[in-house]
């Protein structure tokens, strides 16, 4: 672990380079612990998938002291061996069709049927590694590496709300109509993300998601 | 805070959002912090309104908007240098002045800086705060009203405050010409660049490209080329962040950036000049300052005592 200043407002803290669950993990388990101690001064904790971010008002944040509790708590977390039980859910969702432009690309890609792309995506649980992009966007690995198609060159200029897409090794589902270069394989009426309900995102890091072909 | 009156949009201007100081701790769900891209002269205006820093105040970007006042307030507007007028009389930008009901505060030529911020006294624009945040985010259609620039007739919410006495900003700084110089902090990727990369980033003048808005300023200049040109892991990102792709333009992230990104950083505008980089428009230059992060503290702390130098309360007024 390693812990790097991004500016002077953001601490960085660095696991191993990697998208795996268990450094996940640990990275989600120490923005836990920081968000508990409630330093002064901080006003963001923020998981990626190997990496933590730290934001804080640096008029207002003792950094050695919030340096020595990431050290402290980064110790504690290092230890971290298995993943927790995860909160699960199942998300239904109409493959293909206007709600999947994407669905036959992708079984182009594969070379196989569209039929096992659903198959195929709809058999895995998928770790919520982190949240980004926009409010509810969780980044789902990992894909099936058959169906793992790369994102359009040129991005749509619109993107349904509750599309839910590839990327490479990973899926997720837009929350809301944006921009988007995902292949888009289908979509759900989930409402992925409502700022008044807490938590306003359905997914949170760590969840275990599956997709359920309606 | 009870609504008591409003503000009418007759003329929106070119982008004028509803803007407080950001929609904090909920990064880890995804939501941008959003916010004014120039926080100390949002700050500044409200505090010429006698208003807390944290009330929504509008943010004008480079054509300003045509608004009609329905009750009697102090207003006040900070940072970039318009003509303005209300009720057709002049005012003047750093300084709170009276409006009257029915009276049209209208934002004419501008001279400098590309962003102004409106404050309304008694507490603000009243929209309806998502997340505890006024802030408008566009691209997720977060805060403000309707998450959307303002429309002509747009009415938005207000809770008007008259006896106010008027303040005036001394001695400010106000955003120069079309240009600026940023303090930057290396990292935390710099070591993913050629030297080269530093070197241009740090003596050649950048033009804000037209490509850019709220989310981040698009630089046009040399191309920063990289050592290492696999693809980072995405990670956390702050506003400041001078993200690199791989084609070699920078991109410096603004106040709606996603919280997320997965490109390499070279560096990070010091928190201090981040107001400046929000009065700059696309067409702009702008140039980079290596900085230790000492200095960009202090410099943090000279720009809060600026801002407080402001805060002198004005005279006639008791001092216990």
């Amino acid at each position: 672990m390693v812990v790097r200043r991004a500016g002077d407002a953001m601490l960085l803290v660095e696991f191993e380079p990697v998208i795996d669950p268990l450094v996940n993990q640990r990275a989600i388990e120490l923005g836990g612990r920081l968000r508990d101690r409630r330093l002064v001064g901080v006003r963001d904790v923020v998981p990626g998938y190997c990496s933590l971010g730290v934001h804080f008002d640096p008029l207002r944040t003792n950094l050695a002291a919030l340096e020595e509790a990431i050290t402290e708590d980064g110790q504690a977390v290092s230890t971290v061996d298995e993943l927790p039980p995860p909160r699960q859910h199942e998300i239904e969702v109409e493959y293909g069709g206007a709600a999947g432009p994407d669905l036959d690309g992708v079984a182009a890609f594969a070379g196989c049927s569209a039929d096992e792309v659903i198959a195929r995506h709809a058999a895995a649980t998928y770790r919520v590694y982190m949240l980004g992009f926009v409010p509810g966007f969780a980044y789902l690995g990992r894909v099936d590496r058959r169906i793992a198609a790369p994102r359009h060159r040129v991005p749509r200029e619109r993107v349904a709300a509750g599309s839910v897409g590839i990327a490479g090794e990973q899926t997720g589902v837009y929350p809301l109509a944006t921009p988007g270069g995902w292949q888009l394989i289908g979509r759900t009426s989930a409402v992925m993300f409502d700022p008044n309900r807490t938590p306003a995102s359905l997914l949170s890091p760590g969840d275990a998601v599956r997709f359920v072909p309606r | 805070m009870s609504v008591r009156g409003r503000l009418t949009v007759v003329k929106p201007g070119l982008l004028t959002t509803v803007q407080d100081l950001g929609r904090w701790s909920h990064q880890d769900e995804g939501v941008p912090v959003a916010g004014p891209m120039d926080a100390f002269s949002h700050r500044l205006a409200n505090h010429l309104v006698g208003n807390a820093p944290e009330a929504a105040t509008l943010e004008v970007t480079l054509i300003g908007p045509e608004i009609t006042i329905d009750a009697e307030t102090m207003l006040a507007v900070a940072g970039a240098d318009f003509d303005l007028t209300c009720g057709g009389g002049a005012v003047g930008v750093g300084a709170a002045f009276a409006a009257r009901p029915g009276q049209t505060l209208r934002f004419g030529r501008r001279r400098l800086g590309a962003r102004a911020y409106l404050a309304v006294a008694g507490g603000g624009v009243l929209t309806e705060a998502v997340l505890g945040s006024r802030a408008t985010h566009l691209v997720s259609h977060m805060g403000g009203l309707d998450g959307r620039a303002l429309a002509a007739g747009d009415e938005l919410p207000i809770a008007p405050r008259a006896t106010s006495a008027p303040n005036r900003a001394r001695g400010l700084t106000l955003p120069t010409s079309g240009r600026a110089r940023l303090r930057v902090l290396p990292g935390p990727q710099d070591d993913w660049f050629t030297e080269e990369a530093w070197r241009a980033l740090t003596t050649v003048s950048f033009r804000i490209s037209p490509r850019s808005n709220r989310m981040g300023y698009r630089l046009e200049g040399p191309p920063l080329m990289r050592i290492r040109t696999s693809e980072a892991i995405s990670e956390p990102m702050a506003m400041g962040a001078i993200q690199v792709p791989a084609a070699g333009e920078p991109i410096l992230l603004m106040a709606d950036h996603q919280t997320t990104g997965g490109y390499p950083r070279i560096g990070h505008v010091v928190s201090a000049d981040l107001c400046l980089a929000g009065q700059l428009a696309p067409g702009d230059f702008v140039e980079f300052e290596r900085c230790t992060h000492a200095e960009a503290v202090a410099a943090l702390i000279a720009r809060e005592r600026e801002l407080m130098a402001q805060m002198t309360p004005p005279r006639g007024w008791a001092v216990p």
